[in-house]
């Protein structure tokens, strides 16, 4: 009779804390996908910084001698209908996306970290009502929202930028306010509570260290969805507006009128959102899987 | 069942009237207010003029009437005209919701029968080169915007094969093959983004159910692998499918307004952005609503299989 080895489940001796840099690193070794979106987001992030280095040409300057240049070593992405470079407006765009991204993200995240943590430690008629409201905003898809927000402001990035974070606000509340909700069952929440702690020293002690990694890893995802919902918005005209260089905004205004005399106008912004939003979701993936595996099926 | 399906209506009244003062309170803060904006634009017009059409559109009311009045008209299925070309907004609805719910509809239907198969197919030979690809193809769908999805299919189908959907909308009654050569392309993009989400949550889930006990059963019983996979682990496995599927609703909803831009489909998406852009409001808020409700009715449609499928579910 064949023996069934017994697995014995393997426990962490007491007291070890593995530290997320530590434990993000590992996960990386194991899954490459998620160091090349480490490698990717590094990228984008030194092209946004370094655009006035990196650009070979001013992103506004005109050559309508050029125009319609395909693309050559001079202009590696060939040049638009006003004879532009194509690869410098693409290297300013990446300052765009990822501005937009991380202010809406930003702004968009700590609103909900506010809300879900009052929400999740008042709980009561305070909770029941503003999570309603934000039931409410969720009914309303995303990107339609933003759109009626920018129709009610004005159409331009800043304005893009705050619908997109209004946009976030609900999704990221419901998280923390779930997250707070299962901190408060900890044992040193109820010590701290029976020892007479104020209310905002348990939350910002006690309870917002624990939050912070499902924080960290929604905000990361919804990175690329800010990206992609600001091309889209500059895309149908409601977002950046010309000049300025957004990859989105290059794609309606050239990419589409000249998309088969000059296929390159269409297919380098397009490729550029791609990678981002790319980089990011599979960043995001990486960090769930290296900090909080519970969020996969939410998320 | 009866019970939960009365306790999901009850739950989204409020939900829906919510949104409802939202969508309402956001096109009140507008600075300035839409007739302004709108006579700013068509230069000389006089404050007689302003004050008539602000009277013939309500907005002299207080507030809490207006709110009240639109409210009825929207319920009474009559929300008033639009500001820029005084055709009443349900004549337009009228014409445009059918060509949204079309593509919405084939768009879902090509996603699910493309995702399904490859999501069990991806599972059942996890870490095969037919994995990869499968996930491959996922991971894309998710990260490719499908505005430029759209843009390059039409390019290139413009290029290489000489053809691009026929323009000018026909209905499905009319010209039924014209009418799927027009919908064909813009739901396979539209669907693309669905089936890459349904793709992921099928293979995850089917690899979770291949390894429970009654399939183990199944398999020690000697039973045929197609049987096996396809009668007892999927079977199972699709509840959270249906899942995914009811929260990419939105998704699907709001991809609508962008690929109708694109292929010149004359739906409720097209209909939203020109009112966005010439800020006609009344028709901005008529949609959006509109919107939230059809996306309240699915979600709750989507509750209610789940909880047809899932017994554990209704008695919660």
């Amino acid at each position: 009779m064949a023996t069934v080895p017994l697995r014995v489940p393997f426990e962490e001796p007491a007291g070890t804390t593995i530290n997320r840099a530590h434990a993000l690193w590992l996960t990386m070794k194991r899954k490459p996908l998620g160091a090349v979106s480490a490698a990717l987001l590094v990228v984008l992030v030194l092209t946004a910084i370094s655009a006035d280095v990196l650009a070979p040409y001013d992103p506004l300057a005109t050559q309508p001698e050029i125009r319609l240049s395909a693309p050559s070593r001079a202009h590696p992405f060939g040049t638009d209908d006003i004879g532009r470079d194509v690869l410098s407006r693409i290297i300013y765009g990446s300052r765009i996306s990822l501005w937009v991204g991380l202010l809406a993200v930003g702004i968009g995240t700590a609103a909900g970290m506010v809300i879900g943590l009052l929400c999740g430690y008042c709980e009561g008629r305070l909770d029941l009502i503003v999570q309603r409201v934000m039931d409410a905003i969720q009914a309303i898809p995303g990107l339609v929202l933003a759109l009626a927000i920018v129709s009610v402001l004005k159409p331009s990035t800043t304005n893009a930028m705050l619908a997109i974070a209004i946009v976030i606000i609900p999704g990221n509340s419901r998280i923390v306010r779930g997250a707070v909700l299962s901190a408060k069952q900890n044992r040193y929440v109820e010590a701290a509570q029976a020892l007479g702690c104020r209310h905002p020293r348990i939350i910002t002690t006690h309870i917002l260290p624990n939050v912070t990694a499902p924080i960290l890893v929604i905000a990361s995802i919804w990175l690329g969805n800010a990206i992609l919902i600001e091309a889209t918005l500059s895309f149908l005209g409601v977002g950046t507006q010309p000049p300025t260089p957004s990859w989105g905004l290059m794609l309606s205004s050239t990419g589409r009128a000249f998309m088969e005399q000059a296929p390159w106008l269409a297919i380098f912004p397009g490729l550029a959102i791609s990678l981002a939003v790319l980089g990011f979701n599979l960043f995001g993936d990486t960090l769930r899987d290296a900090w909080d595996p519970k969020l996969r099926r939410q998320g | 069942m009866q019970k939960y399906v009365i306790r999901r209506l009850l739950l989204a009244v409020p939900v829906l009237l919510l949104s409802s003062l939202i969508v309402f309170g956001l096109m009140r803060v507008m600075p300035g207010d839409a007739l302004i904006a709108l006579m700013g634009e068509s230069g000389n017009v006089g404050q007689k003029e302003l004050a008539k059409l602000r009277k013939d559109l309500g907005l002299d009311k207080p507030y809490h009437e207006q709110y009240m009045l639109w409210l009825w008209q929207m319920v009474s299925l009559n929300p008033g005209d639009s500001i820029f070309t005084n055709e009443p907004i349900s004549v337009s609805l009228k014409k445009a919701i059918p060509v949204t719910l079309e593509l919405a509809a084939l768009a879902m239907i090509l996603g699910i029968t493309i995702a399904v198969p490859i999501g069990v197919l991806s599972a059942t030979r996890q870490d095969t080169t037919a994995d990869y690809a499968g996930r491959v193809v996922a991971v894309s769908g998710l990260s490719i915007p499908d505005f430029w999805l759209a843009t390059l299919v039409i390019t290139f189908s413009a290029i290489w094969v000489h053809w691009i959907p026929p323009i000018g909308y026909v209905s499905f009654w009319d010209s039924p093959w014209r009418n799927l050569q027009q919908f064909l392309l813009p739901a396979a993009v539209l669907g693309y983004r669905l089936a890459a989400a349904t793709m992921r949550m099928t293979r995850s889930t089917v690899l979770e159910t291949l390894r429970e006990d009654y399939v183990r059963t199944a398999w020690a019983k000697g039973l045929a692998g197609r049987i096996v996979v396809y009668k007892h682990a999927l079977k199972n496995a699709l509840i959270p499918v249906v899942t995914i599927i009811g929260g990419q609703l939105g998704t699907l909803l709001a991809g609508t307004f962008v690929i109708e831009q694109i292929f010149a489909l004359p739906g409720m998406g097209r209909l939203t952005v020109e009112a966005i852009l010439y800020r006609d409001y009344p028709v901005v808020q008529t949609n959006v609503m509109l919107v939230a409700a059809i996306l309240v009715t699915l979600n709750l449609i989507v509750d209610l299989t789940y909880a047809w499928l899932d017994p554990r579910i209704r008695y919660q």
